[in-house]
């Protein structure tokens, strides 16, 4: 049997149904090393993030922020301490599960090359869709079909069904940064999570794009979980934490 | 494996289609090659086997049957020792017998055998499904000097009936004494057969004596001349001949008859069974045709090797795109499924090509192959040995992606959503 099978998404996000109510993400002493031997790149003794709770993350570069995030995708796992998703410990899921939750539940936002070349617009922002039966049916809810919530959330972006159709490759960088949000939202996941989603564009354009996403993200009801190193942006949001004081792994030369 | 990656996979195919289509390319040439030389060889097989078809019996003096049979219908070789005429008169007075028709071979006309042989030739000599031989313009030869034409032989050398030719003493390509004084006359030519009696000239063996009054052994006698005109004052019976073919009034009785022929008292013969002597013609050819399937085969392995390599090429910039699908909730045998599908589409995308091209090339040359070599190259349906070899070099292409399916697996959960780090 699928193991995926064993999490019921909608146990998964009933506040009432999980210990952590409202927690969409739950983090109790937990230490990430990427090879067994080197040094923990990662020591977090306690991080909360409710459900719907904009938060920002700022640190330097190298600081542990995407690694943090792969964490809370699932696509890493802790090696030591807890990390609870919607109540769910990830380090006790095996990978299908896992993949089956990020799937299920969170967006993604990459900071560039987040589109798939030879897909179109639409087709990129549909990829979740294609991997999880939750999303699918999010979706439909979304507009009359989840190609009509795709075109409607690329319309809310600023995309219109021109450059819809088009191919990712050929858009710009500010559109298919737009292109990837519309993705992240799709379905309207719990969580979007966005890696410096704006360092690839100009700075005229970066608060446009994060008061554009704020605002769907509030849409959907999806918790935002920003990450920069840009102090500037974090206006907004409901809470902002800093890297040096949440990571206590000591920062050696690397 | 999600459906969806299955799509994914093709349009993935289909963006790198230049690259993938060279690959493509080299492994539709592989299937055509392997599996055309498969169809060539049930057709060489199949087309010999028609071509001796009509006949029980092949007599000859002692060699090999593979020899015997080479010489005697495929006008390749030449014999080492004739039979005499109370010989051949001995085999066809054999009960079992229904017809005799000898052949002499040893001369030709600009590189075509000349068959020396008796009207009966016409009558009984049968190929295919036991189609009879048809002139296709004139008629057959009846007297002295008179040439009959296979197709081939007559539209090769241009010639039509009315045409006046000199034959060479002996075979071969290379500047042959010729019987100069003793022009033929092509009465008639034959239609079409796909064996090899499209590339003979049928002569009488009475015309055969009359060229070779004047020849001992192989060369002229110095000082001998015998003028056309006066061949007929001189004893014309045929003294001898290379081979006889041999129809029976009952299979049945082959053996019997073989056992008798080859027990007769004046001289030693042989007779053999055409089918017999095709089988052992085959194991020997078996050699060389394992070495071609080989080599075939060597060519798919190349053609699919070089697919492994595209692939793997193209992945270091892919990772990237990996990330996205993990993102996206793709899981890694996802991602081993997109990559292994990719090298999948294309095999099967180049074995179809390939398959195709065999049918264009069975419609454009398979006339030519069958008229010139007697080799039938059908555009038939694929039979199952072929579909087989199909097959292989599918399964090959699917194992052999797998490689880069498995790369792209361990590169998707190493590198999770941050590649290259
Ligand atoms: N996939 C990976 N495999 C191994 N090491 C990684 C991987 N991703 C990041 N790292 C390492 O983890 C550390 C933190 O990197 P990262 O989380 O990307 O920092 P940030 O996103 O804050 O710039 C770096 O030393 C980096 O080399
Ligand atoms: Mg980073």
């Amino acid at each position: 049997m699928d193991p995926a099978a064993a999490v019921d998404p909608a146990a998964a996000v009933d506040p009432a149904g999980a210990a952590d109510a409202g927690d969409a993400v739950r983090i109790d002493a937990l230490e990430f090393t990427w090879r067994a031997g080197l040094a923990p790149c990662l020591a977090i003794p306690a991080l909360r993030i409710g459900a719907g709770e904009r938060v920002f993350i700022q640190g330097m570069s190298g600081s542990g922020k995407s690694t943090l995030l792969n964490l809370v995708a699932g696509v890493a796992v802790p090696t030591r301490g807890s990390l609870r998703l919607f109540g769910h410990e990830l380090g006790a899921l095996g990978g299908a599960a896992r993949d089956r939750l990020r799937g299920d539940h969170i967006g993604y936002i990459f900071q560039q090359f987040n589109l798939i070349p030879y897909l179109s617009a639409i087709d990129n922002v549909l990829l979740p869709v294609h991997f999880s039966a939750r999303r699918r049916a999010r979706a439909r809810q979304q507009g009359a079909s989840p190609r009509d919530a795709a075109i409607a959330l690329l319309a809310r972006l600023d995309i219109d069904a021109a450059s819809g159709a088009r191919r990712a490759a050929q858009l710009s960088i500010g559109q298919q940064q737009r292109v990837a949000a519309a993705r992240a939202l799709i379905g309207a996941p719990e969580i979007v999570i966005a890696d410096e989603p704006t360092s690839a564009l100009d700075s005229e354009r970066q608060q446009a794009f994060l008061d554009l996403l704020m605002a769907c993200c509030a849409a959907a009801g999806s918790a935002l979980l920003f990450v920069s190193h840009d102090q500037r942006l974090a206006a907004g949001f409901d809470r902002q934490v800093r890297m040096e004081e949440l990571n206590r792994a000591p920062r050696g030369p690397a | 494996m999600k459906p969806f990656v299955f799509v994914l996979a093709a349009r993935s195919a289909w963006n790198r289609r230049l690259t993938l289509g060279v690959t493509m390319a080299a492994v539709a040439l592989s299937v055509l090659l392997l599996v055309g030389i498969e169809r060539l060889r049930e057709g060489a097989r199949h087309g010999f086997a028609e071509t001796v078809s009509g006949t029980d019996l092949i007599v000859g003096s002692r060699t090999s049957p593979v020899q015997l049979l080479l010489y005697a219908v495929f006008h390749v070789g030449a014999p080492t020792n004739n039979m005499g005429w109370a010989a051949f008169q001995a085999v066809a007075a054999d009960p079992a017998v229904a017809w005799a028709v000898p052949v002499a071979l040893g001369d030709s006309h600009r590189g075509f055998p000349v068959v020396g042989t008796s009207p009966g030739y016409f009558e009984h000599f049968r190929h295919g499904d036991g189609r009879a031989l048809a002139l296709a313009a004139g008629r057959r030869f009846d007297g002295l000097f008179e040439v009959v034409l296979g197709a081939e032989a007559a539209q090769r050398l241009g010639y039509a009936v009315g045409r006046r030719i000199t034959l060479s003493h002996g075979t071969g390509e290379a500047l042959l004494p010729e019987h100069a004084d003793k022009p033929f006359v092509v009465t008639g030519i034959l239609a079409r057969t796909g064996t090899p009696v499209d590339r003979a000239l049928h002569v009488s063996l009475e015309s055969l004596e009359a060229i070779h009054l004047e020849w001992r052994g192989g060369a002229p006698v110095p000082g001998l001349v015998i003028p056309a005109e006066f061949v007929r004052k001189f004893d014309l019976s045929p003294k001898s001949v290379t081979a006889v073919l041999a129809g029976l009034h009952e299979r049945t009785a082959v053996f019997a008859a073989q056992r008798r022929i080859n027990a007769h008292a004046g001289e030693p013969l042989q007779a053999i069974l055409p089918g017999v002597a095709l089988d052992e013609l085959w194991q020997v050819l078996g050699t060389a045709e394992r070495v071609l399937v080989a080599v075939s085969a060597l060519t798919a392995a190349i053609a699919i090797a070089g697919l492994v390599a595209v692939i793997l090429a193209g992945l270091g910039e892919r990772r990237r795109e990996l990330a996205v699908l993990r993102a996206t909730g793709a899981r890694p045998r996802d991602i081993f499924a997109l990559l292994t599908l990719e090298g999948l589409f294309v095999t099967v995308a180049g074995s179809a090509a390939g398959l195709a091209l065999l049918l264009a090339c069975a419609l454009l040359f398979g006339d030519l192959l069958l008229a010139r070599y007697g080799v039938a190259l059908a555009a038939q349906s694929f039979a199952p040995s072929e579909l087989a070899r199909v097959g292989a070099i599918i399964a090959a292409g699917l194992v052999a992606s797998m490689v880069p399916g498995l790369r792209a697996y361990r590169l998707a959960v190493a590198d999770g959503l941050t590649p290259g780090s």
